[in-house]
């Protein structure tokens, strides 16, 4: 039986989903032909946003790469344009002059942006934020020129502000209703949103009207109706699209405001369908990609013959993050004389919840900063729940299992993709996936925009139960299945005193382990054991083995101890000496208020620590580090105590202490905590007749403000509750995990309770100092032995 | 041209640490010669194909070795990266006569 010709017009996200759904039902009964205006394999349109901030190619936003149209037989012109549909001889002609036959033609031409017709709108610099092409142009501009000003503040041209200020323009958004986004959100979400964005450097001019593009040959500002100007070297308009239905229209095919289609997304015409933004369904005209995948997968049954209710129409719904705000809207967004609605506002967190409710139905919903309940809302919602259903579940703890349970088979979960309960519930049985991800890469579910992932996770408990729960557990690496509590209670009640025995003993995956589990069990088992277990060498980072931080050119640095960060004529004269002796790189000085020789070669390394007669600074290990300090009462004019002293203590006592990642501390005399205190780990801040002990802070890879744990009197009491927290984090954190981290999962009021409680405060301090007892300066340990010299240091030449 | 193997001196198997590097310097380059757990010897290129690393100071776990500088792992058999990284690192012959450990150097003769 010869193949049945099918042509695609428009190479975009609706017609290649219904492309792709038609080869999942019928994968060899059509001969496909594509024509796509713009040059590309069908790409993520809605992540041009990233394409536009410059950090984002195209192949990383495509969805169909070139191979996949080959691998499927299908034809794709790209940079090709359908010119003509004739609907009487069934032919399509193009811009270059191709004519090719059809026995079924999908219409999927999408939109096109709506470019206000004003004065000016076709100098130069003036540009819609569409496809590739306008990103590439603003992207250029934005090399040259420091002003831009986006036209219209819905969804888009949020988009391309946040785009814009990312490549370092100034932006002014224009929007001619008074508060942003006003189609998906209602007035105190948009409100709320804007002030979130002019935090972040936008700059808002509401209830304002374009008159006119200023400038000559190219724009440089704009006039309002009501008299105003700006300057403006790029002017984006982004007030909106319309339905590309001009050359269909042309053709003699029914348009409306889109190409008007049934529930099978049929036109008036006999074997010619539309799909997506084109088309227009029951008076509607689709914007967003989930009901345009909707249209595509009713599309794709009715060619393909099956026995189909076709498509209904769709409960809209947007879920969209714009630079780190979480916005979430579905339904109804406005109240009316016949709705109640539940306003829940938290200042606070600033979060804001609102659910309408229309004679008992959940009608719609808008939330903002939190939309984790985004796809309960809109489940509840489509299937038009009652309102009590809804404040049950949220009373409810696991009532995101109880949603997906009430879910039919066919319904979808994954609005981008296309993706039924059913779909996911067959491929977790029959695959035996186990996790979020995995059911991304077999079905596709929540690979765009991500808000159904809490779905995707209530299914696999609902589906999986228990299993799931025990799956998702936290392990210590690939090697095992066994949590790292789970280890140390084996290790524990096994008295296992080896890296290598604990493997054998607790069956893992692989002979001898891997860079991750060695050093956390070496970790785990100093921990639990500190005078019985002997420190591994070869389970150490090469760091930690060899005393000195590797750098990139496979030289070492050297930083000596330098108590509180307090030197003296002396030391440094020494310092200068070794410099010079060893040639050193670069003496740099560090954050933690130390000196670091850089490039030492490792054969030199134990000679410098000779002639340097200091102590290891710890730099390169999972320790105590450094003790920062500001001048303290001594000198200076505003101190209130002896941050300096404090400091060397702490330091002199936690010396050389292993723990399970890096702490760092400071030590203040004054509010002003010129040693950084709400940045450390351990910070703390002397005043007057008082410290305060902050812990969990961190001013590295995510900044977090350290938490206070106590005040108390005197310098004794300082130690000992750095003492008991310190211990209580290296018995209870996860090797690798930072107190900022420790301490953001367990809750400070948890961690609070510990130390404040005398009689565990003083179980931890003594546990402590049996661990600092067995500390051996490794620098001075290395020069004095031979064997470690020779097998750790000595290199065998060879020339 | 006419290529030759050099044999080049270790040092004695009973001296060299089990899982730790030792590190072997030519006139153009470096190899890193490993004893492994089962007491058998590995000799590869001391530089991770990515950006140069030292693999001599790395982790050891069976037959592999993790780069110290990017955690690449690489084989020390075969001396291929494993996924998701990829590429390559040269692997020597090593032999032992007696006590003695040696590691085969092809040279290029003019």
């Amino acid at each position: 039986m010869e193949k049945q010709k099918l042509v695609l017009i428009g190479n975009g996200m609706a017609g290649i989903r219904t492309i792709e759904e038609i080869l999942k039902l019928l994968p060899d009964q059509f001969d496909i032909t594509v024509f796509g205006k713009e040059p590309y394999p069908n790409y993520n349109r809605i992540q041009l946003s990233k394409v536009l901030q410059g950090d984002t190619e195209l192949k990383d936003i495509t969805l169909n790469e070139w191979d996949w149209y080959e691998d499927n037989g299908i034809r794709l012109y790209p940079g090709e344009t359908v010119t003509k549909i004739d609907k009487d001889n069934q032919v399509v002609y193009t811009d270059k002059g191709k004519e090719t036959a059809y026995d079924k033609l999908i219409i999927a031409t999408g939109s096109n942006p709506f470019m206000l017709p004003l004065p000016g709108v076709d100098k130069e610099g003036v540009t819609a934020f569409r496809d590739i092409e306008d990103c590439e142009k603003m992207i250029e501009y934005s090399e040259k020129y420091k002003r831009a000003a986006v036209i219209g503040g819905g969804l888009l041209g949020l988009e391309a502000a946040r785009g814009l200020l990312n490549l370092g323009m100034e932006v002014d958004v224009i929007h001619i209703a008074d508060y942003l986004m006003e189609r998906q959100l209602d007035r105190a979400a948009g409100k709320l949103l804007q002030q979130e964005l002019e935090k972040q450097g936008m700059n808002f001019l509401l209830e304002k009207q374009t008159a006119e593009i200023t400038g000559k040959k190219r724009a440089t500002g704009l006039k309002f109706k009501d008299g105003g100007k700006i300057p403006a070297d790029l002017v984006v308009m982004a007030v909106g699209i319309k339905p590309n239905v001009a050359m269909a229209q042309e053709s003699g095919i029914e348009v409306n405001r889109g190409i008007v289609v049934n529930d099978h997304m049929e036109t008036n015409v006999p074997n010619i369908y539309a799909v997506g933004e084109c088309a227009e369904h029951d008076q509607m005209v689709y914007g967003l990609v989930a009901p345009l995948y909707e249209q595509g997968q009713a599309l794709a049954k009715h060619i393909c013959g099956m026995n189909h209710q076709g498509y209904k129409g769709s409960v809209l719904s947007t879920q969209l993050k714009v630079s780190g705000v979480d916005v979430f809207s579905t339904g109804l967004i406005n109240e009316t004389e016949n709705t109640k609605s539940i306003k829940v506002f938290d200042e606070w967190r600033n979060t804001y919840k609102k659910v309408l409710v229309e004679d008992d139905k959940l009608t719609g919903a808008v939330l903002f900063g939190d939309t984790s309940e985004g796809s309960k809302l809109l489940s509840l919602i489509k299937k038009g729940a009652d309102v009590e259903e809804y404040l049950e579940s949220e009373s409810s703890a696991d009532d995101g299992a109880d949603v997906v349970a009430s879910m039919s088979d066919d319904e979808l979960i994954c609005g981008c993709n296309g993706v039924s309960k059913g779909a996911i519930v067959d491929a977790i049985k029959s695959d035996g996936l186990t996790s979020v991800e995995e059911i991304k890469g077999a079905t596709n579910a929540s690979r765009s925009c991500g808000t159904c992932k809490s779905l995707v996770s209530d299914l696999l408990t609902h589906t999986l139960g228990d299993e799931y729960a025990g799956n998702e557990k936290e392990t210590i690496c690939a090697c095992t299945d066994l949590s790292r509590d789970e280890v140390i209670a084996e290790i524990k009640e096994k008295g296992l005193t080896h890296t290598k025995e604990v493997m054998n003993v607790l069956e893992w995956k692989t002979e001898e382990g891997c860079s991750k589990c060695k050093p956390a069990l070496n970790y785990y088992l100093g921990m639990v054991y500190p005078k019985e277990h002997e420190d591994e060498r070869e389970s150490r980072f090469v760091n930690e083995r060899l005393h000195a931080n590797i750098q990139k050119d496979g030289t070492y640095s050297v930083v000596p101890r330098m108590y509180g960060g307090v030197t003296n004529a002396e030391d440094l004269r020494t310092i200068a000496d070794v410099a010079e002796k060893y040639d050193v790189g670069m003496i740099k000085l560090t954050g933690g208020q130390r000196i670091d020789l850089l490039g030492v070669k490792k054969e030199d390394l134990p000679d410098v620590w000779k002639d340097l007669g200091m102590p290891s600074g710890s730099a390169y290990a999972k320790s105590v580090r450094t003790v920062k300090t500001c001048v303290g009462a001594e000198f200076c004019r505003f101190g209130t105590q002896d941050s300096t002293g404090m400091g060397i203590q702490l330091e002199k006592k936690f010396e050389g202490l292993n723990t399970p990642h890096k702490v760092k501390m400071g030590v203040s005399a004054c509010p002003r905590n010129c040693a950084e205190g709400g940045i450390k780990d351990v910070g703390v801040v002397g005043l007057d007749g008082v410290w305060e002990i902050h812990v969990g802070g961190n001013g590295g890879t995510e900044l977090r403000q350290a938490e206070l744990l106590a005040k108390v009197k005197t310098q004794a009491e300082v130690l000992e509750y750095t003492a008991a927290f310190l211990q209580y984090y290296r018995e209870n954190a996860s090797y690798l995990e930072r107190t900022s981290h420790y301490v953001e999962r367990v809750g400070i009021e948890h961690v609070q309770d510990v130390v404040n409680n005398d009689e565990m405060r003083k179980e931890l301090s003594e546990r402590m100092d049996e661990a600092l007892s067995v500390y051996k300066e490794p620098w001075n340990d290395v020069i004095e032995s031979e064997t470690t010299l020779k097998d750790l240091y000595e290199k065998v030449n060879a020339n | 041209m006419e290529q030759t193997v050099r044999k080049v001196y270790v040092g004695n198997y009973s001296d060299l640490p089990e899982r730790i590097g030792k590190t072997v310097v030519l006139e153009d380059k470096e190899i890193a010669v490993f004893k492994l757990t089962s007491g058998k010897l590995h000799a590869i290129e001391n530089r991770c194909p990515h950006k140069g690393g030292v693999l001599s100071e790395g982790m050891v776990s069976g037959e592999h070795v993790f780069c110290p500088l990017h955690d690449w792992k690489i084989n020390m058999t075969d001396g291929l990266v494993q996924a998701p990284d990829e590429g390559c690192v040269q692997t020597f012959d090593v032999v032992q006569e007696g006590e003695e450990v040696y590691v085969k150097v092809p040279e290029n003769e003019a």
